[in-house]
């Protein structure tokens, strides 16, 4: 066997049988899924709690079918009672707030002197809710004054709904953006916390076998080289199986829960989908929008995304690895590793929110496009733009770029590495690093 | 080739730092070869440089009369001295990682290993984890992962620190052992003693030069001060005394005999032969004690230093 394959299967089980990866592989799918659960539900709640908001309006002007109650909101008409009154009462009692609609001469300085109280500074949702119900109320008598017939207002009021193609003919729906968004986004945040989690191990691994010392016989077996990238392809593996142990888990998992417990997946989805697109979901018929959303998510190009997540994954662990294995053999203990750390996590962190930033508004504008390009933060970008469809050449470039930029990175910790496992004391510093890449065999 | 080992004109430097400075060596067949310096003389850089973890800036190494190549590291094995073993990792499992990385089969890397295991009675320790065993026995370990590949060429840097004295005492005959069977052994130290006792060779290097090399038993002839150790029981101990060093140079000595002699070390001087003295001696009393002292390696190794420090 060759000793390249020795050194992976060695790391591999060492990484599998280790009890955190047995942990973290089984249990976190479930805490995922129930953390989930537990949000959709929290926010159920959340919204259940019933506000009653008080209101005295002098002015006259607003009439109870105004302030319409929702589920979550109930108006009451204190008029009657005053305002100094209300105030006391308001403040006693169970009441979320009071609102104030003074007499004034115009609309322009009513709409400027009404007055909200209450307990807690209140949410901008029911703030928002009141300007908009009083801006409606004022311009409706606005109007009115400047004799315009409101019905013929309401009227002209149309939806449009442009229906989006692609040039092969596809019709794609505002839902499936918003699954798009999702997959993109949350296989690019995946891939960050893969290449963090196991380039950390990577690292690890390396300071261990030089704290145990067990690094000069091993260097006397093998080459540096062939150890370190014994390592990242052993953890690269163990990452590999992890992810596929996930997705197994997490499609048995929700295949059981919305079959036993009827949970709709349509709201769950949707609840992470940004509103416009909640009106998509609204649309389709009521009775089969779990059908619908299967049928759109069939849609996306899965295989398409999970080759490339893959060969995204791998370029970009091992890219970074190698750079996690240079800090690891150059320290002497893992608190030591921090001032080399930050380097490195940057443009994974970057990556991340470049792509949050830019590929929900235009998958393909000029910065998306770049950064899918920069090998240091193309696989989380590419990642999240790939559901958007990308062009085969614009991957093609992205790809090699990538192969490139870790084969010369590769090249460059490799010098690191055969330094600085054999080198113990002090802290070397980026000098120090820069002398050990021209230090000969 | 009766060499095992040629080290030939090896520089090594790191930045302005010179490690080695143009040694050579030769290492026989079948030996025991003491390779001793003080702390940071270059011992190490010397034996990393055999082993091909780091390259040397010029000269060359030849094993077995060949280039020393990536191959030949299935037949060299290196014991170094700062060791250590995968702390989690189970000692069966380890040591066959080991052995394989060193290019042994599995299943041949598996007989021998039952073979060391039963000499040294460790075999209950197959299925536990390093961390579970003492320092002691985790040197035991280390020593078969070292020897198990049966290489040509062993490498030992200070094989005994860590072990009590029977457990030394074991490796040391394992070792003389190994080498009566034919494996050629470098033994790194600045423990004397051992040297003695192990070494047929030995090199001296101190501040990156090999200042002293050869047999042990050349070496200490060419060290050696013909002076002898004397006990004589003779009623006239002070005209003795001045006689002989009219003849002889003579220094007091302190060492004990079980008659109330005269003690005494005596150089010998030029013209003068062991013969010369010990008639001289007869003539004027009873020997009790005659005996040459031979200069010890540790002498040896701190005179050469010593020497090689003044001419800087």
């Amino acid at each position: 066997m060759s000793k390249l394959k020795l050194i992976i299967q060695r790391e591999f089980i060492a990484k599998v049988r280790n009890k955190s990866f047995i942990v973290m592989t089984f249990l976190s799918p479930l805490i995922m899924v129930g953390m989930g659960a537990l949000i959709y539900f929290l926010t159920q709640k959340n919204e259940e709690k019933v506000k009653k908001i008080v209101y005295v309006d002098d002015s006259g002007m607003f009439l109870k079918e105004d302030f319409k109650d929702t589920k979550t909101t109930h108006y009451l008409d204190y008029t009657a009672i005053g305002i100094a009154e209300t105030k006391k009462r308001v403040e006693a009692g169970n009441y979320y707030g009071v609102l104030l609609i003074p007499q004034q001469d115009s609309l322009e300085l009513l709409a400027k002197s009404i007055e909200f109280y209450s307990k807690d500074s209140p949410g901008m949702s029911l703030m928002n809710s009141l300007e908009s119900k009083i801006e409606s109320k004022i311009r409706n008598e606005k109007l009115n004054k400047f004799g315009i017939d409101i019905k013929k207002i309401k009227a002209s009021r149309i939806h449009t709904d442009i229906k989006m193609f692609n040039f092969s003919g596809e019709e794609s729906s505002k839902l499936i953006n918003g699954l798009k968004i999702g997959v993109g986004l949350i296989a690019g945040y995946l891939l960050m916390m893969f290449v963090i989690i196991y380039g950390t191990s990577v690292m690890r691994s390396v300071i261990e076998e030089k704290t145990s010392r067990i690094i000069e016989i091993i260097v006397s077996s093998v080459k540096p080289f062939q150890l370190m990238m014994g390592k990242i392809l052993g953890n690269a593996s163990a990452g590999l199986l992890q992810f596929f142990i996930w997705g197994i888990i997490l499609f048995v998992i929700t295949t059981v829960a919305s079959s036993m417990f009827g949970v709709d997946i349509v709201e769950m989805q949707t609840a992470r989908v940004p509103v416009d697109q909640i009106d998509a979901v609204k649309q389709v018929t009521a009775g089969d929008k779990g059908a619908v959303i299967i049928q759109e998510i069939l849609k996306l190009p899965i295989l398409k995304i999970f080759v490339l997540f893959i060969f995204y994954f791998l370029g970009g662990f091992m890219l970074y690895s190698s750079l996690f294995a240079a800090i690891g053999a150059a320290v002497d203990n893992e608190t030591d590793t921090q001032q080399f750390m930050l380097p490195i996590m940057l443009p994974l962190i970057l990556g991340v929110y470049v792509g949050f930033a830019t590929v929900i508004n235009d998958p393909h504008g000029s910065i998306a496009v770049l950064f899918s390009h920069i090998p240091f933060t193309s696989p989380i970008v590419m990642l999240m733009r790939v559901p958007f469809g990308v062009s085969w050449y614009e991957l093609v470039i992205s790809m090699a770029l990538l192969l490139v930029t870790f084969v010369l990175m590769v090249w460059l910790a490799a010098k690191i590495y055969r330094v600085g496992i054999l080198m113990y004391g002090k802290k070397p510093t980026y000098k120090d690093l820069y002398t050990w890449l021209k230090y000969k065999g | 080739m009766n060499n095992l080992l040629e080290v030939n004109n090896v520089v090594k430097k790191y930045r302005d730092f010179t490690a080695l400075n143009n040694v050579s060596l030769h290492i026989p067949k079948g030996s025991v070869f003491g390779l001793l310096g003080p702390n940071g003389a270059g011992k190490t850089s010397l034996i990393r440089i055999i082993n091909q973890i780091t390259m040397p800036d010029s000269g060359s190494i030849l094993l077995d009369g060949e280039a020393l190549a990536p191959k030949h590291i299935a037949h060299i094995g290196y014991l170094p001295e700062e060791r250590g073993l995968y702390k989690s990792m189970k000692v069966g499992e380890q040591v066959l990682y080991l052995a394989q990385l060193k290019g042994l089969s599995k299943s041949e890397a598996r007989k021998r290993l039952k073979y060391w295991f039963e000499k040294f009675d460790i075999s209950e320790w197959w299925g536990k984890k390093i961390e579970e065993l003492s320092k002691g026995m985790a040197q035991k370990v280390q020593f078969i992962v070292t020897v198990l590949h049966q290489p040509k060429l062993l490498i030992f840097d200070e094989p005994f620190s860590g072990f009590d004295p029977i457990n030394a005492q074991l490796i040391a005959k394992e070792i003389l052992q190994l080498r009566d069977e034919g494996a050629t052994i470098i033994f790194s130290t600045h423990r004397m003693e051992s040297v003695e006792e192990m070494c047929d060779e030995i090199a001296l290097i101190d501040r990156s030069n090999k200042i002293l090399d050869g047999k042990l038993d050349d070496i200490k002839r060419n060290f050696r001060t013909h002076t002898f150790q004397v006990g004589l029981d003779t009623a006239n101990a002070k005209e003795v005394k001045q006689k002989l060093k009219e003849n002889f140079e003579v220094f007091p000595s302190n060492f004990k005999l079980l008659s109330d002699s005269l003690t005494l070390n005596v150089k010998l001087t030029e013209g003068n032969s062991a013969n010369d003295l010990l008639s001289f001696l007869t003539s004027r009393g009873e020997v009790q004690h005659f005996v040459e002292l031979i200069p010890s390696a540790n002498e040896i190794f701190i005179q050469a230093v010593n020497k090689n420090s003044q001419k800087k």
